[in-house]
């Protein structure tokens, strides 16, 4: 039987830096991803946060396959006619000090995954781990198919709907309720069509987040990302609501696909992928244990990742749980102890990173979103409102107040909602 | 023959068969198209995959392996991500692997390719068997097979499906157009494999990490092979590409119906009265 | 000079059961035309025993010349006398082209002799042209049929290549056409046949259907189940056509094997073809591609498919067929009606 020190489940963002940080340690890993290319099935909106990143890798911006860096953020409310942008500009530099930035998943985590490699991780692609390999009642490895291999410590780190987290005890079978679904295009424009399209220059990119008609109304939204030369275009909806109101998330990403303002950003653009994937609406609240003898779960596996409602976050914290993780592993090893107890740190460690803070100002964020006024009456809301405030009809102008007065619906003032609604954009 | 008469460089196997099995690495040929209810698929990306014919012939070794033991060994030619396939044939159970990797190679058409494979597979020492696929997805001659066997000038059986030892003879199902033939060589002989004849077996992790830490994978320069450099590469190819061109299909992209069944129906049967081929 | 040693184009003539198989009359009418093209002699070679009537045959479609070689060992066919024998003609006779119908043996023996007599050999041409400086410019499909290679062998001689059966229209026969039929005499022992023939399971028959079909009925993937084919032999049935299928059904067990249509099963012209949920994939369509009308039935409006058929439904073919069964069933009634 083939053993090694740690084992590792998935060769995501998580996998590939707990793998990564333990190989540097001189630790004997085995890192093994299902998919034939590390990131090929990963389905993801497109911006990562470069804080961890510099943290793990100093140089990362001049070798990662960035494809370019977020100097644009918009906030898109949307009717089946009109449409509000907020447009925040922030043409930071790109390099080190960037914010954030847009990648493709199969080039950024086959990256990653290369780093790990490249560093000492032995990285099977290609096979699907089964199950867990248990002895005397302690995980003790894993079982793929006829094989079982051993490891010390294993790290379950196979994504959101972490089978291993599961099969650990860590987590429970989640419900279609805390479920959404999303769906995702690839497409592909010239660069310079995007530059043109979108107003940016070489390098510079766009995030765009939608509510309202993107997800039907339904609670969800859509997304966009600027790209080198394609654009991801998206919507995710809660898997209830489309049960509920027996709509097909195909159908939604049509219309929100057809939408004339969408068609202005992507008009003869050609689909080259096309993604789905379920997504857990998990916070805080809902996160669950995270290591048990001999075992630790990290990334979304760990449920470590932020529902804004029409967008997620998570990559960054994906790789700041993996090299945290990889850091309890090592005081472990100093102990010689891969119990609970010797995996203790792993907690303390992400506080000290910040991730738990994040996860935490996030707090009420799943609750926030189960209001579906948020998706339906106040998209419309909006637009009603700028519609009115720049249509010229011959009737006089009305008082902007007197609009807003107008457009209040039940107890909630628009100026209110807008702080809401932007409070909620700006921890995008 | 000549095969068997070269100087072993390696210590013939004592009992069992000893099998090599060519394998090429190709992009991925099939067709991709979107498909929004299954996941990702993708147009782009040159992602590769071992030739899938050769797999089966992968396969059918493995097979004969499990039935009289000995020794697998698969060899391939190309540039050093080749390696790639041969790790994946070492997962389903071959037993270690040659790559032919030499710039002296590079655009070697089936007749250098045919001779190097064959001198390589004589540095093997004594074998009983060479499989081949029947043709690869990229090239798509199915001449190297017959071409190695001409270079060692031992028994060919083509287009096999299924084959099987027996008394130090080969006894293969052969598919044809027309039908099936069962042919009988001695050995050693070679066999090249139908696409699709066999379920060819998945790589399994441990063989996967023996693969890749196995110290199972040589990669033999032509020098390493002892092979003659003037016949190989563009130098050694009788042929040369003059021209490619593209062909996008014969687009001819006609009229499509959609809509309502019984409309488009009978639209497409008007259609096909007015070109005679429905009367009435 | 050197190259002048070498003349003429030589195709080597298969058969069976005493009859040549149309591969091998197609490659006469095509190398007539470049025989003609080059001013050059066309010739034969016909490998086996009794042939003499075959060698008579092969003329009137087309050759100057059979080089007829006949020995008790090449009676059946086996790839290594053959390769052997041809070997030996060729160093005989020195033609600057030889030319093989892209058939499991014909490959298989071109592929056998290339190594023999260490020259150039382009496989499974679909066009053949011929250059200003008299070569023979070998056109095939390369990368899965997305581009075509134009190859030439400059090399060395005699320049060879395999050209895929059911490509090149079959000459007329003309029975006045008088040629030379040279026996020629090759060196073979028992030894030099070193696979043997035990025996052969046909399905001649039935494949046969295919090729001479003029019209073609193909399922795919699309049909969801075996037992839908049924549907598919109805239709067939009412528009007097075959049956055939795509290699995934057949790899499945949905469909014989003999009826598979594309780059490793049939190529098949019939003048009407229908796709019936199939996706397009580039190997289905190296096979039937030269259809002289191609119809496509598949539920995917962006299926490739549709990109080389002459009509298209977009519809689900449990939809489709059915109505389409029953409205020529009631076409062929009121045509029954208003002729009686
Ligand atoms: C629609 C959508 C949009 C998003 N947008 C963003 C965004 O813009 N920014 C952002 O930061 N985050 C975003 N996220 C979240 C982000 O994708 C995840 O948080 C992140 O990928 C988590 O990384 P991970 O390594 O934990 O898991 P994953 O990236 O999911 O990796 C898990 C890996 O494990 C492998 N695996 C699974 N099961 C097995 C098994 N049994 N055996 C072997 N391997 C296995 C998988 O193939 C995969 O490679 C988005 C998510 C979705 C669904
Ligand atoms: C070396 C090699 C050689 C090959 N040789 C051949 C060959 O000779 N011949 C061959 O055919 N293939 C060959 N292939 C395989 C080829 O690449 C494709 O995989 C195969 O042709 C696909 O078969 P399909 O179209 O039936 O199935 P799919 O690709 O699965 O397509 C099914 C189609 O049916 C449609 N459909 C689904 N449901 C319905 C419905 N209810 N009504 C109508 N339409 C529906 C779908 O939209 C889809 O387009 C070869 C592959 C390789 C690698
Ligand atoms: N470069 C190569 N390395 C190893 N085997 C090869 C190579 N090229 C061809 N072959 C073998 O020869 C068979 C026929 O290939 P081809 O003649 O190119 O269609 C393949 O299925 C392989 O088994």
């Amino acid at each position: 039987m083939d053993e090694f020190e740690v084992v590792i489940i998935g060769a995501g963002p998580a996998g590939s830096c707990a793998a990564y940080r333990l190989a540097r340690e001189g630790f004997n890993v085995l890192l093994v991803e299902r998919a034939n290319t590390p990131g090929s099935k990963n389905v993801f909106g497109g911006r990562i946060y470069s804080y961890p990143l510099t943290g793990i890798f100093p140089d990362f911006w001049k070798e990662a396959p960035i494809e370019r860096y977020v100097t644009q953020e918009n906030m898109v409310f949307m009717t089946e006619s009109n449409s509000v942008t907020m447009k925040f500009d922030s043409s930071s530099p790109e390099g080190v000090s960037a914010q954030s930035f847009t990648v493709l998943r199969e080039k950024f985590d086959s990256w990653l995954a290369k780093k790990a490699q490249d560093a000492g991780a032995l990285l099977i692609t290609g096979t699907r781990v089964d199950d867990l390999y248990w002895e005397n009642g302690r995980i003790a490895g894993i079982v793929a198919g006829p094989d079982t291999v051993r490891g010390n410590v294993v790290i379950g780190a196979d994504g959101v709907v972490s089978t291993f987290a599961q099969k650990a005890g860590l987590r429970r079978e989640l419900t279609a309720k805390e479920l959404s679904v999303a769906v995702k295009q690839t497409i592909k424009l010239p660069e310079e069509t995007i530059e043109d399209r979108f107003n940016l220059s070489k390098r510079e990119g766009a995030a765009y987040g939608f509510v309202g008609y993107a997800s039907g109304y339904l609670r969800g939204g859509g997304f966009l990302y600027t790209n080198k030369d394609t654009v991801s275009l998206g919507v995710v909806v809660s898997a209830e609501d489309l049960a509920l109101r027996k709509k097909e998330i195909f159908e939604i990403m049509e219309d929100f696909k057809l939408h004339p303002s969408i068609q202005k950003l992507v008009r003869g653009g050609e689909v080259i992928e096309y993604s789905a994937h379920m997504i857990p609406e998990m916070g805080i609240n809902t996160l669950p244990a995270l290591f048990k003898d001999n075992f630790l779960a990290v990334g979304d596996a760990g449920g470590l990742l932020i529902n804004h409602g029409y967008t997620y976050r998570g990559v960054d914290l994906a790789m700041i749980s993996g090299v945290s993780a990889a850091e309890a592993i090592v005081q472990a090893r100093q102990k010689g102890d891969y119990s609970k107890m010797g995996l203790s740190a792993y907690p303390e460690i992400l506080r000290k990173k910040g991730v738990m803070k994040d996860m935490v100002a996030f707090r009420r964020t799943p609750r926030f979103l189960q209001n579906a006024r948020l998706f339906t009456a106040y998209p419309r809301m909006v637009c009603d409102f700028f519609d009115r405030l720049y249509t010229v009809d011959g009737k006089g102008k009305e008082k902007v107040f007197d609009i807003g007065k107008k457009e209040i619906l039940g107890k909630v003032s628009i100026f209110k909602m807008l702080r809401d609604m932007l409070g909620g954009f700006k921890s995008v | 023959m000549r095969f068997l008469e070269t100087s072993p460089k390696v210590k013939p196997a004592t009992d069992g068969l000893k099998i090599a099995v060519c394998l090429k690495q190709v992009p991925k040929g099939e067709h991709l198209q979107i498909d929004p209810v299954r996941k990702t698929l993708k147009r782009e990306g040159v992602e590769s995959e071992i030739n899938p014919a050769d797999r089966n012939a992968v396969e059918l070794a493995l097979q004969l392996k499990d039935e009289h033991g000995g020794e697998i060994i698969a060899l391939s030619m190309g540039p050093p991500t080749f390696v790639r396939s041969l790790e994946t044939a070492i997962g389903m159970g071959v037993d270690r692997a040659v790559l032919l990797s030499d710039r002296a190679l590079a655009g070697s058409d089936t007749s250098p390719t045919s001779y190097a494979l064959a001198e390589t597979i004589t540095r093997f020492g004594r074998s009983g068997l060479i499989i081949c696929g029947e043709e690869t997805s990229d090239s798509s001659t199915g001449h190297v097979g017959p071409g190695i066997a001409g270079h060692l000038d031992i028994p060919q059986i083509t287009y096999v499906i299924d084959a099987k030892v027996k008394d130090g003879k080969i006894i293969a199902q052969r598919a044809v157009e027309f039908g099936f033939e069962f042919w009988e060589a001695s050995l050693p002989a070679l066999l090249t494999v139908k696409f699709g004849c066999n379920r060819p077996r998945e790589p399994t992790l441990t063989r996967k990490i023996k693969a890749k830490r196995g110290n199972v994978i040589q990669i033999w320069s032509a020098r390493d092979a002892a092979l003659d450099t003037s016949r190989l590469g563009l130098e050694g190819s009788p042929t040369v590409v003059s021209e490619i061109e593209t062909v996008d299909l014969p687009s001819r992209r006609g009229e499509v119906f959609t809509g309502d069944t019984k409309e488009t129906v009978s639209k497409l049967l008007n259609r096909l009265k007015e070109s005679g081929f429905i009367r009435g | 000079m050197a190259e002048k040693e070498y003349n003429g184009i030589m195709v080597f003539l298969e058969h069976r059961k005493n009859m040549l198989r149309n591969a091998s009359i197609q490659l006469v009418g095509e190398g007539r035309r470049l025989a003609d093209l080059l001013n050059i002699e066309l010739s034969g070679a016909l490998l086996g025993k009794g042939l003499v009537a075959l060698a008579q045959e092969a003329i009137q479609y087309g050759l100057d010349k059979v080089h007829l070689v006949e020995h008790e060992l090449l009676r059946d066919y086996a790839p290594r006398p053959y390769a052997t024998a041809l070997a030996e003609l060729v160093d005989r006779r020195k033609p600057e082209a030889l030319l093989f119908g892209a058939t499991m043996n014909g490959r298989e023996v071109a592929g056998r002799l290339h190594a023999y007599i260490h020259t150039g050999l382009a496989a499974d041409c679909t066009a053949f042209d011929v250059t200003e400086d008299g070569y023979i410019e070998m056109i095939r499909p390369a990368f899965g049929g997305k581009s075509l290679a134009h190859i030439l062998c400059k090399k060395t001689k005699p320049q060879m290549a395999s050209a895929r059966p059911n490509v090149f229209p079959a000459p007329e026969k003309d029975v006045n056409r008088k040629g030379e039929i040279v026996r020629e005499m090759v060196q073979l022992t028992e030894k030099d046949v070193d696979t043997k023939c035990l025996s052969v399971v046909e399905y001649e028959s039935e494949a046969e259907i295919l090729s001479r079909a003029e019209i073609i009925l193909s399922g795919g993937y699309g049909l969801k189940k075996k037992e839908n084919f049924a549907l598919l032999e109805e239709l067939a049935e009412l528009l007097h056509g075959v049956v055939g299928a795509s290699r995934k059904v057949v790899d499945i067990g949905w469909f014989p094997r003999e009826r598979q249509i594309g780059q490793t099963g049939k190529t098949v012209r019939p003048r009407l073809y229908f796709a019936i949920g199939i996706s397009g994939a580039v190997q289905h369509l190296a096979g039937m591609e030269r259809s002289e009308k191609i119809v496509a039935i598949n539920s995917d409006p962006s299926s490739s498919i549709f990109e080389i058929a002459d009509y298209g439904i977009v519809g689900n073919m449990l939809e489709v067929l059915p109505e389409m069964i029953r409205q020529l069933k009631e076409m062929q009634q009121e045509a029954g009606q208003s002729s009686s």
